[in-house]
């Protein structure tokens, strides 16, 4: 694999690959020596021109458990802010002999187009409300796991509900993607005014109506309501989006028992998802952090383990 | 060599140099001589090389447990990303690791199915130093055909067959392979037309 920038990269086969291999992954957590010599000797540098402390330190941990140098380069206080283009930065960094980059940016896109510019191998880790790729890889082996302990095992015939701001997720557009390539059925629920348009290019049902999903899914998926870009008047009031999307009590006794509970995280407990729901047993918001690491290793390893993927 | 194309005559000449029954007795000797070295079965944890090395390993810790009615740990040693060749090669996905609880103070005796090049037990070395700290490390394969190009020697030798460089020698499993066999196999070239 040559980079990681879309979900629409993967085909089953490399899907399936990623998946099984980060179990193995996870268990090198539970070791005395958590390292692997497989990435000795290449570079990494996380560049993250937003903040996340989540992803990049997964990156950076999973970069390092591989045997790789890993650096992290912020963008404040970077050249960046002294003027200089996105194009020059990376090309500045490339000519130090980096082998991968892991890039953050705010602008959709940006990922795919330092892939063109480098010759480093790019890894998405979130580009403006286009995709983020090892999050919904990350979602997919929660999924799998959970699945498996239902003794339920496949994708098949599982329908997902993604709930909430569809509009500024790049997690959706890559879950989505993802599925398609799996098999589970994606059903999204969120308010007309933050359904993003074209949305029904991406061959999944698209519903404002939670309640009439609820029952049959067999993962709900709650998406942050992301206050900072809610001045727009996306809805009228908190209170009133709870009420319609927000997974309450009252919704998580509908839920199946077989059901799971997902979210990207951060989360606003009273809003999208109630404390009830979040703390449930059948809440997978932890395991989901906790596959971060082990996805991110298994995708680290795809792309650098072997030469394959390099520039020629 | 496969070259379909245009259909050059080449054929793949196979003879088996041991059947089941015969990799059979190889193995009950095999657990004897484990159990000998060790003085018993205590202490000894088997770890399988994927992936008939696992296989291997699971029958001889059954043997074991026969002879000596004492339970055996055993477990699966993936060297995949500790190999020297990992980088030139398409990417490989590893398989399964799973050590039985703690290997330190333990004798561990590393199971494979062909010594060959020595180099996936110069890579297993790696690995199990990552695992802990055995008291010691033994090598048990069901086949050394030479050609080693590390100074490595296995401890338990099922059968030594010279080879020559071009040749491969298999071994066979009835759980993958449906039966259980050693085979040796030359690629041949037949005849001499353009």
């Amino acid at each position: 694999m040559r980079h990681l920038l879309s979900c629409a990269d993967l085909d089953l086969a490399t899907a399936t690959a990623i998946l099984d291999l980060a179990e193995e992954m996870q268990q090198v957590q539970s070791r005395p020596v958590k390292k692997l010599p497989a990435l000795r000797g290449r570079t990494i540098v996380n560049i993250f021109f937003e903040d996340s402390t989540r992803t990049r330190t997964s990156f950076e941990i999973a970069g390092k458990w591989l045997s790789a140098d890993t650096i992290n380069v912020s963008a404040k206080g970077s050249s960046v802010s002294k003027g200089e283009s996105l194009r020059d930065t990376m090309l500045t960094l490339d000519a130090m002999g980096v082998d991968a980059f892991v890039i953050r940016h705010g602008s959709s896109g940006a990922a795919a187009q330092v892939a063109s510019w480098v010759k480093a191998q790019v890894v998405n880790a979130g580009d403006g409300q286009h995709e983020h790729p090892t999050q919904a890889l990350l979602d997919a082996y929660t999924m799998r796991q959970h699945f498996r302990l239902m003794g339920n095992d496949g994708f098949a015939g599982k329908k997902i509900a993604i709930v909430g701001d569809l509009l500024h997720s790049r997690v959706v557009r890559s879950n989505v993607l993802l599925q398609q390539v799996l098999g589970g059925e994606v059903v999204l629920v969120a308010p007309p005014t933050l359904v993003p348009t074209g949305v029904e290019t991406w061959g999944c049902e698209v519903t404002g109506d939670l309640d009439s999903v609820i029952e049959e899914a067999d993962i709900v998926m709650m998406l942050r309501v992301q206050r900072e870009r809610m001045a727009g008047g996306f809805f009228p009031t908190e209170r009133e989006y709870t009420e319609s999307f927000g997974l309450t009590p009252e919704r998580l006794a509908k839920l199946k028992n077989s059901a799971g509970i997902c979210h990207p995280g951060p989360m606003n407990r009273g809003v999208e998802i109630s404390s009830a729901a979040a703390d449930a047993a059948n809440s997978l918001v932890l395991d989901q952090v906790a596959a971060g690491v082990a996805i991110r290793m298994s995708v680290l390893y795809h792309l650098l383990g072997s030469n394959e993927g390099a520039a020629k | 060599m496969a070259d379909s194309a245009t259909n050059t005559p080449t054929s793949q000449v196979s003879r088996v140099v041991a059947d089941d029954s015969e990799v059979a007795r190889v193995l009950t000797r095999m657990a004897h001589q484990i159990l000998e070295a060790n003085h018993g079965a205590e202490n000894l944890v088997l770890l399988g090389i994927p992936t008939r090395g696992v296989q291997l390993a699971k029958r001889l810790a059954a043997l074991i447990e026969s002879i000596e009615q004492h339970p055996v740990r055993q477990g699966e040693l993936d060297i995949t990303m500790y190999r020297d060749d990992l980088r030139a090669n398409p990417t490989r996905n590893p398989a399964r690791t799973s050590i039985p609880g703690s290997i330190d103070n333990s004798t561990v005796v590393l199971v494979d199915d062909v010594l060959f090049s020595a180099r996936t037990i110069g890579a297993a070395f790696d690995a199990l130093r990552d695992l802990g700290r055995p008291k010691a490390v033994r090598l048990a394969v069901l086949v050394d055909r030479g050609h080693h190009e590390l100074p490595v020697a296995a401890d338990h030798v099922g059968r030594t067959i010279h080879t020559a460089a071009d040749e491969r020698v298999a071994v066979l499993v009835t759980e993958l392979d449906g039966r259980d066999a050693i085979t040796i196999t030359r690629t041949a070239q037949l005849g001499g037309q353009a």
